[in-house]
């Protein structure tokens, strides 16, 4: 795989290969989850289920500081803001009926995950794999980034991308402002 | 041995249950966790070119620093949209969105 | 301070290295996985055993304070207590409400006790314990405690009971704010270590980050103790006002495993403020590391412990204030104060000497005292204007009736 250097055994790889699988088919079902329960806290524990089986994708893809990122935004906080929304607004267990459009709307995304699926397969990318295969790029060098991503990431972000995290910065300041101000009474 | 398609699969298949979810659910909050979840198969896939692709030196783990920012920005619209819907339900007692109607003529 | 100690019994290497030794040459590849599974198992075993002493530890200590003896029926000094409280919960009668949602109210307890366990994996206990080197070793603690906010809210919520879901809903409102000066608080200890590994960390305190960085340890256990609802931020439970908030409903075993979890957590917090603060394994020579570790935990225990029998309960609002306006500008301040000595104080290869620190440390105190004196200053004034007090209703009572 493209970090080669995951599962060079066969063993380890046949427990990566497991992993793998467990976390994609628990992603998959209880995102299915999220979107057919009727009951919201419900759906929201399944995201959390769905997002927590992405961060284990992550420390497989040798992303881990993304992975704890991950949990800790997105479990830690991003859900709980989600279930505080759900009992706030009432009728968690009456929930959230589909509409009318269900069947033609299930068409319509059925199509286009399809569409999807086939246009990024049958793209012909630049993998990284056979390059280090064929000598153009050395694996120690691969190795070093995707042994230890942080120091990588954290150049990136200070000094190729400061001002987007600049950005990213003001623009997390003004959702602050601005939902205080949507929720202030008068 | 796990390969790209797989995960582009995966991340599809997470994209279209989202989109899904957006379309045919009437409540706003789950109207809401279906985008977390198109946001995260998104994430995946950059996550898993950053793996997979071969980039040059300098941006080699350039996908990761995008799913940061991803992230971010989830964490800012998300904070918006329930401020938005908690004001919806203070002002309408509903947060069904085919019942959220007034600009509608 | 020496070099760290070497290792005993919780050290991965030794025990890979002696399952290679045991098992025939054709299953050495094995052996990784056994050594792991092992120590797992005992690692999950001390710690549930040390908790049930730590429960003891507690009552008898807080008996101390309050001047009263505390457990002292069973065995010497009272020590088999958990014995016996663990034979009276579990002959307890187990009860679910008739309305309760089943599987939260079911899987509550579990998703709570869990990940106080795993934040255990990657304490270095050794210079060669199992996870203590994990890359992202202090985001993986704070990542993975975040989710007893949703054991919490599911136990509130399972339990259909209007009390405990005020508990859970304080609760995790208040959870959710002291992550944010907890975070932060540990930010300072990342910048003067430069790694985000504990085992890099305990290696980086030639002096222990307590007498660098006041102003983050006091942060940082002030915001633990939050998150792990203690008593002056124990709004979670509240006995007086919610019955017992979140665990109202529960019995028999699925309340030990609450319990469980809220006793194994000022552990666990011990474990992880002694790696961040106190140097960890790090001491003095002819006592070995392991035993520097667990005294410099029960240390930290023991405060928090001081902490908890002497300040009574905050309400919601000072909660909420603490975090926002108190904590969270402190930690600032830290993060600032600590960047800008680093850039000042650290060499060309971008390492610090051993004096700088002792110069970092003696401006960083001052700063500390100042700063806590403004905070306590600003945000303590209203509460010395004491309200007028107002007659009691039932004072007054005969004098009217005429």
């Amino acid at each position: 795989m493209g970090p080669t250097m995951i599962g060079q055994g066969t063993e380890a790889s046949l427990l990566v290969d497991i992993v793998f699988w467990v976390l994609a088919v628990s992603a998959i079902v209880s995102a299915f989850a999220v979107v057919q329960i009727r009951d919201l806290f419900r759906a929201a524990l399944f995201l959390i289920m769905t997002l927590l089986s992405i961060a284990g994708m992550f420390i497989l893809l040798r992303a881990e500081f993304l992975a704890a990122v991950q949990v800790l935004i997105y479990v830690g906080a991003i859900s709980v803001l989600i279930i505080f929304a759900i009992l706030m607004t009432g009728d968690v267990e009456e929930g959230s009926p589909s509409h009318s459009m269900r069947i033609p709307v299930a068409i319509l995304s059925t199509l286009f995950g399809a569409l999807a699926i086939f246009v990024s397969v049958s793209t012909d990318w630049n993998l990284l794999e056979p390059a280090i295969a064929a000598g153009q790029v050395s694996a120690d060098a691969v190795e070093g980034v995707y042994s230890n991503t942080i120091p990588v990431i954290a150049k990136l972000l200070i000094r190729d991308f400061v001002l987007v995290f600049e950005i990213a910065s003001v623009l997390l300041l003004a959702a602050v402002i601005g939902a205080l101000a949507l929720i202030r009474e008068g | 041995m796990i390969e790209l398609a797989h995960l582009q699969i995966l991340s599809a298949g997470l994209f279209a249950i989202g989109t899904y979810g957006v379309l045919a659910r009437r409540s706003a909050v789950l109207i809401l966790m279906s985008i977390e979840l198109m946001l995260n198969a998104v994430n995946i896939n950059l996550v898993g070119y950053a793996a997979f692709v071969d980039f040059d030196e300098a941006t080699r783990s350039f996908g990761q620093v995008l799913v940061i920012f991803v992230i971010t920005i989830a964490a800012a619209e998300l904070a918006l949209a329930i401020a938005i819907i908690l004001r919806l339900y203070r002002n309408r007692s509903t947060v069904n969105v085919d019942e959220i109607d007034l600009m509608k003529w | 301070m020496h070099e760290i100690q070497t290792a005993g019994i919780l050290d991965f290497g030794s025990l890979e290295r002696f399952f290679q030794r045991v098992l025939p040459d054709s299953l050495d590849r094995f052996a990784f996985f056994i050594a792991a599974f092992t120590l797992a198992f005992i690692v999950i075993n001390v710690m549930v055993q040390t908790t049930a002493v730590y429960t003891w530890f507690e009552r008898r200590v807080l008996g101390r304070f309050q001047g009263r003896l505390g457990p002292n029926r069973w065995g010497p000094f009272g020590m088999l207590q958990p014995i016996a409280d663990l034979i009276k919960l579990m002959t307890k009668e187990d009860m679910v409400p008739k309305i309760a949602d089943r599987w939260s109210f079911n899987l509550a307890p579990i998703i709570l006790v869990f990940p106080t366990l795993l934040v255990v994996a990657v304490i270095p206990f050794g210079p060669d314990s199992f996870l203590g080197r994990l890359n992202i070793g202090i985001l993986f603690v704070l990542g993975v405690t975040s989710v007893n906010t949703i054991a919490i809210f599911m136990a509130g919520w399972g339990s259909a009971n209007k009390y405990a879901m005020l508990g859970a809903m304080r609760g995790v409102a208040m959870l959710v704010s002291y992550e944010v000066p907890m975070a932060l608080g540990v930010v300072g200890v990342l910048i003067l270590s430069g790694s985000l590994a504990m085992s890099d960390i305990v290696i980086q305190q030639n002096v222990p980050f307590l007498i660098v960085q006041p102003l983050g340890f006091l942060i940082f256990i002030a915001a633990a103790s939050a998150e792990m609802s203690r008593t002056p931020f124990d709004q979670i439970e509240a006995e007086s006002e919610l019955g017992s908030g979140y665990n109202t409903e529960y019995s028999s075993m699925k309340f030990g495993m609450l319990f469980l979890g809220e006793f194994m957590a000022p552990l666990v917090t011990g474990m992880i403020v002694t790696t961040l603060f106190l140097s960890g394994t790090r001491g003095f020579d002819p006592i070995p590391g392991q035993v520097w570790f667990v005294g410099k935990t029960f240390a930290v225990v023991f405060a928090l412990l001081w902490v908890r029998a002497t300040w009574p309960r905050l309400r919601v609002d000072q909660i909420m204030a603490f975090a926002w306006k108190g904590l969270f500008g402190m930690a600032l301040v830290n993060i600032f104060l600590i960047a800008v000595e680093v850039a000042v104080f650290q060499d060309d290869a971008g390492k610090i000497s051993t004096n700088s620190l002792w110069i970092m440390s003696a401006i960083n105190w001052a700063i500390a005292i100042g700063v806590i004196v403004a905070v306590a200053n600003i945000l303590g004034q209203p509460n010395l204007e004491r309200p007028t007090p107002v007659p009691s209703p039932l004072a007054n009572m005969y004098a009217e009736a005429d």
